[in-house]
């Protein structure tokens, strides 16, 4: 499942924009790639990201992955828990499964990501 | 890539694939923690058809095995399975491996399907005995049934007998659903289990007659995946991770599988000058304190000093927390003790326990 309304990167990262916060999170494609999320690694609040740059690693029982931030900001909140509840990830990977919210030092960056059309098309590449 | 006889099977079953060794195998099929689990408390089915095998016969065989072998395969009878080592010269392990002796001019030796080749390679070098010597991996598929309901799965595909007569660590030449299948009760994942020897023709025609019974109970089909998590609870080391030719059986703790007296064999003198010197490092089993993973190759910390490094390591289904083998040096800790791994430049908490980590 593809969630409508939100930019996705190459990598499987999501971003869904209110305003000048990005809430940021993994799409339900990559999440059931993964499977059984038993870990997550989050930036502090407070931590300034780079677009397209690692902020943090999942890990499921195979391996772990590295984690990329969709947009540059500063890290404002993050999803605490999923230190004790990793498994959201893999159950509501748009909700309850959310890692970080950024406020966007430069909103306009979003629009150099997939929409939810772009995105499906370049999982069906992966996949082909 | 190499194929196992079963690989559209797997694909049919929507299998995820992965590299390994050369071989292109399942790694999962429904998810690691599901097969695992499966694995644990009912069965599960695995295709295992890498593995290689070497046929040693003929005038010689008996002497060529024992020469080769750490363990004492002169203790065997017929229809025993026996786990040993192969060491080169200077007590490195070439591979680990399991010894079927038919009789003693007859042995069928299982090793890692990574090491076919070396292997293969290594018997024929060493062979100045007579015997002969073939590679019998590409007509021999190898079905693995484990799981507390593996002998009610298997046994009403073998009428001509009560599988659970079989002892562990032996094995019968059988018919399992009509197809002549050397019946072997051995296995990986620290489970009651058999390990099926076919021809590679007959082994779509065994699967396919035990995968319904497997998934009627709730059991699974078992990749590579769940493979090394159920063989790391279970305390079983893996060749390639744990040790390789440059490792001597000391240093991971595989010593109890070496029998030094009144036998010959290759790498002795080396060893038991090792054992005179004293061991520098040893394996011990850890276990994290917090949520964090640690995987091969990441360092072990006792305080500020270096100690060691994680040679495997992943989430233990079964325990909720993760696991690990590490290769440390002797004697700088012991059971309880704290250790840190470093994961991503950060020290994580973990102590060191005892192996295996899941007990039946």
């Amino acid at each position: 499942m593809i969630s409508p309304n939100l930019r996705y990167m190459e990598s499987h990262e999501w971003a869904r924009q209110e305003g000048d916060i990005a809430t940021i999170g993994i799409s339900d494609y990559a999440q059931s790639e993964i499977q059984d999320i038993v870990y997550v690694e989050l930036p502090e609040v407070g931590t300034e990201l780079t677009q397209k740059t690692e902020f943090g690693v999942i890990e499921s029982v195979k391996a772990a992955f590295d984690l990329y931030a969709p947009v540059s900001g500063e890290v404002i909140e993050v999803n605490e828990s999923l230190l004790d509840a990793p498994e959201q990830v893999n159950e509501s990977p748009y909700d309850e499964g959310w890692f970080l919210k950024i406020r966007m030092t430069d909103p306009s960056e979003l629009d150099a990501l997939l929409d939810a059309d772009g995105y499906q098309a370049h999982i069906e590449a992966e996949h082909a | 890539m190499k194929r196992t006889p079963l690989y559209e099977t797997h694909k049919n079953l929507n299998a995820k694939f992965t590299e390994f060794g050369g071989w292109e195998m399942p790694v999962q099929y429904s998810s690691i923690v599901t097969e695992h689990l499966a694995v644990r408390s009912i069965a599960g089915l695995f295709d295992l058809s890498h593995m290689g095998e070497i046929e040693v016969s003929g005038q010689g065989a008996n002497e060529l095995v024992q020469k080769l072998s750490t363990n004492d395969v002169g203790r065997l009878n017929d229809g025993r399975v026996l786990y040993t080592l192969f060491c080169n010269e200077t007590g490195g392990i070439v591979d680990d491996l399991l010894v079927y002796r038919h009789t003693d001019n007859h042995y069928m030796l299982v090793i890692n399907a990574t090491n076919i080749e070396k292997d293969m390679a290594w018997v024929e070098t060493c062979n100045d005995t007579g015997a002969e010597v073939k590679n019998i991996s590409e007509d021999t598929a190898l079905i693995a049934l484990q799981g507390p309901q593996a002998i009610d799965l298997l046994n009403p595909f073998v009428p001509e007998r009560d599988v659970s007569k079989i002892p562990y660590f032996r094995f019968v030449l059988g018919e399992v659903a009509g197809i002549r299948t050397v019946i072997s009760r051995t296995g990986y994942t620290g489970e009651v289990g058999f390990e099926l020897y076919v021809p590679a023709v007959s082994a779509e025609r065994l699967w396919t007659t035990l995968y319904p019974a497997v998934i009627a109970v709730g059991g699974q089909p078992v990749g590579l995946g769940a493979r090394d998590t159920l063989r790391l609870e279970a305390g079983l080391r893996l060749y390639g991770m744990d040790m390789n030719d440059d490792t001597n059986p000391f240093e991971v703790g595989l010593s109890r599988f070496i029998r030094f007296k009144n036998r010959q064999f290759i790498g002795k003198k080396a060893l038991l000058a090792e054992k005179k010197e004293g061991i520098t490092k040893q394996m011990v089993g850890f276990q994290m304190l917090d949520r964090a993973v640690a995987r091969a190759g990441y360092a072990i910390y006792q305080g500020d000093e270096r100690i060691g490094s994680v040679t495997s390591g992943a989430p233990s289904p079964s325990l909720k927390c993760s696991i690990g083998f590490a290769s440390i040096e002797s004697p700088a800790v012991s059971e309880n003790e704290k250790i840190d791994v470093e994961i991503r430049g950060k020290l994580h908490p973990a102590k060191i326990v005892e192996m295996p980590f899941i007990k039946n």
